[in-house]
């Protein structure tokens, strides 16, 4: 099970680097496939248009179920249809959500 | 509004949904627990009392799960007003406890830094420290106090002397507790969240040590549970088991309490008494009370499996595998549980809607919860569907007549998504809806302790709903039954002389182009008590003496004189009328207010008119009316 990746214990140092990166191949954690691993690189709320909260709203939701830049996320799992919703492993815990509101959740892959 | 020295310390418990602060609070209160509501809101208040081995009594108080003070739901803001102090009539807590779970403390850790902001003293509690050890998770408790900022101990709900760590910190806390300071907590907006967020996050790195490989327990098991297309396959063998043993694990348990009470009934009608007196409390409060009570078995079979599916962690699963399924009728993926429930009562369908964070999520849910084929409605459906359908199969493997009860359930189901579809549509067009986000909590091995108390729990707050309102309920029902008396030398039966008959004539216009004779409708007044009891009306109405075989006497009487456009009729007005009076209370109580009672009677009632207004017209058409 090499492939599985510690997600917790990582070098402080590491942890806020991909803030500084402008990195193009980041994507949106809500267009990302099942398997996907990467860090959180932003959260971008005019991304998720569609979503069904006010921005700020959304963005505070998100922070309190730990989506914090710099945290790693994996997509463990998705829905029937249409892919929808994920469910998502941020550091140790897993979060389930919809893949519009995952739009704002800006991911580089790792 | 803080305690006086008098009286026994408050201790609060506040933690993530999930950390195991139900059991944790179980543990230490045992059974003497105290369950009630908040004054002027629906949020369940748990108070339980302990004693700490210094000899301390305390008062422990459970507040809702939260993931923040910044509270979203009428729960979250319990918790934020109880720890802030700012619940009228209410003792502020001496101590809150944040209760994490140690195997998943990123999360709690911002709690509890947010907790040190409400002004009164703050410890936490590392619950789960057994899962969180054998995932060779190390934690160093000192480390954690001190980058913390407070004490903190290590728990193990589950485990006999697993709480004996937090008893003494309790003793040692209470014993010279620092006096409440002002509170500086205000609602933080994102930025503060972030730097809580950080902040917690530097704490867990200094003071936990992960193991090198995650544990993969969970994501093997959901790799099958959550698959897109085997995870959905396996929520519906679940809820066919669970159906199946609610109806055929139920059935012994609830022939014994309705044989009882029919023996009860016998024995008042013995004993030389008034005869009015004797049929108070025969058909009036035995019968009335029985019908309701014989409900029991089937409430706590159904609850064992929902709180079991609850604590093994799958409940956050069937929601997430459904959301897509809900979300395209309009409903919240969490309203799935809730819409479960009300398959065997609406009662606690309605009173589970609590986990919706959203108000119109959450009346949507309450306002369809009635539309699903509670079990009230089974005896109703089987008596006529015994009487008017033919026993015989189709299609070479089905029986007609389960096909018709199995008809009845869908279209209960459509309905219901028809109507919160509708209702999304075009009462709140402008809202896309709360966005789903929920936390899939690890997998964990149930408690049998824990298990039993909730289904206990739930079993009495059942029983005492059949002792309050539904026994006043039957009473009024039982007086309109009953009065005026039948003349002296009366040939028919006494109801048909009652104020029930005299209603039942007066909307007989209204109702005969359903197909419905004044019988039915005045079958229908005691109905509204609850759903079955019709059935024993009818009987009485139609002069069938009651016993165990009666059911089929009174289906042979239907049959008898009834048409099958009229039956048929009869079972679509029941598929939607709103019959029955417990479940509009809870609706009025749950929402606050009379005026989505109101909606609800008035949409179910427009909705079941039509219905049997359809069934009957075409089926006369047919040359079967």
């Amino acid at each position: 099970m090499s492939i599985f990746l510690p997600l917790v214990a990582i070098p402080a140092e590491c942890y806020y680097e991909a803030l500084a990166m402008t990195d193009t191949s980041t994507l949106a954690l809500g267009e990302a496939r099942v398997g996907f691993r990467g860090r959180i690189s932003a959260l971008d709320m005019s991304r998720a248009d569609g979503a069904g909260l006010p921005a700020p709203e959304l963005e505070r939701r998100l922070l309190e179920l730990g989506f914090v830049e710099g945290a790693m996320v994996e997509l463990l799992h998705q829905g029937l249809f249409g892919g929808d919703p994920i469910a998502v492993r941020v550091a140790a815990t897993t979060i389930a959500l919809r893949r519009r509101e995952a739009m704002a959740v800006v991911v580089t892959p790792q | 509004m803080n305690a006086p020295t008098d009286l026994s310390p408050t201790v609060a418990l506040v933690g993530n949904p999930n950390c195991g602060k139900t059991a944790l609070f179980n543990a230490l209160t045992g059974s003497r627990q105290k369950v009630a509501n908040y004054p002027g809101v629906t949020v369940e208040r748990k108070l339980g009392r302990l004693s700490t081995p210094g000899g301390r009594s305390i008062e422990l108080l459970d507040l809702p799960g939260t993931y923040s003070l910044r509270a979203r739901s009428p729960d979250e803001e319990i918790t934020r007003d109880a720890v802030l102090d700012r619940l009228k009539d209410e003792i502020a807590p001496d101590l809150v406890v944040c209760v994490g779970d140690a195997s998943n403390l990123r999360l709690a850790l911002r709690l509890a830094l947010e907790l040190k902001h409400v002004g009164r003293p703050v410890m936490l509690a590392l619950n789960m420290m057994d899962i969180a050890r054998k995932r060779g998770i190390e934690i160093d408790l000192a480390k954690l106090s001190a980058e913390l900022g407070v004490p903190v101990v290590s728990s193990v709900a589950v485990r006999r002397g697993g709480t004996d760590a937090l008893l003494a910190e309790l003793d040692r806390q209470l014993a010279n507790l620092p006096a409440a300071t002002i509170a500086d907590w205000q609602a933080p907006d994102a930025s503060g969240l972030r730097t809580a967020q950080r902040e917690a996050d530097r704490v867990l790195r200094a003071a936990v040590k992960m193991p090198s490989a995650p544990d993969l327990g969970t994501t093997r098991v959901d790799a099958v549970l959550l698959h897109p297309v085997a995870g959905l396959v396996i929520l519906l063998a679940i809820l066919f088991v669970m159906f199946q043993a609610v109806f055929a694990w139920a059935k012994p348990a609830m022939d014994l309490i309705s044989d009882g009470f029919t023996w009860l009934g016998a024995f008042v009608g013995s004993l030389p008494m008034p005869e009015l007196l004797q049929s108070f409390l025969k058909d009036g409060v035995i019968a009335g009370v029985g019908s309701v009570i014989v409900f029991l078995p089937q409430i706590v079979i159904l609850f064992f499996f929902i709180l079991l599916l609850e604590d093994l962690g799958y409940m956050a699963r069937a929601a997430f595998l459904m959301d897509k399924i809900m979300g395209g009728a309009g409903l919240h993926g969490r309203a799935f549980i809730p819409l479960l429930s009300s398959f065997a009562c609406a009662i606690p369908g309605i009173m589970a809607t609590r986990v919706i964070d959203d108000r119109r999520d959450r009346l949507t849910t309450i306002l369809v919860a009635p539309l699903m084929t509670c079990s009230a409605r089974i005896p109703v459906y089987t008596l006529i569907i015994s009487a008017f359908i033919p026993d015989r199969e189709v299609w070479g493997f089905m029986g007609l007549q389960g096909l018709v009860m199995f008809g009845l359930y869908a279209v209960g189901i459509v309905g219901a998504l028809t109507v919160s579809f509708v209702m999304k549509r075009l009462l709140w067009r402008s809202s896309v809806g709360e966005p789903f986000m929920l936390e899939l909590p690890d997998y964990k091995i149930p408690q049998a302790r824990s298990l039993i108390m909730g289904v206990f729990a739930r079993a009495m707050a059942f029983l005492k709903r059949a002792g309050t309102t539904i026994l006043s309920m039957m009473i009024l029902i039982w007086v309109l039954a009953s009065f005026p008396e039948a003349p002296a030398g009366a040939t028919d039966p006494a109801i048909n002389y009652s104020l029930a008959a005299m209603i039942g004539h007066f909307i007989e216009p209204v109702t005969m182009p359903l197909g419905f004779n004044w019988q039915i409708n005045v079958a229908l007044i005691p109905g509204m008590a609850a759903r079955e009891v019709a059935v024993g009306a009818l009987g009485t109405i139609y002069a069938v003496n009651g016993g165990a075989e009666a059911t089929q006497q009174i289906g042979q009487a239907l049959a008898g004189h009834w048409s099958l456009g009229t039956a048929l009729a009869l079972l679509a007005w029941y598929i939607f009328a709103p019959q029955c009076a417990s479940t509009l209370a809870v609706i009025r109580r749950e929402t606050g207010g009379w005026k989505w009672m109101w909606i609800t009677f008035g949409y179910m009632l427009a909705l079941a008119y039509v219905a049997a207004l359809i069934t009957y017209q075409v089926v006369a058409a047919l040359g079967a009316g």
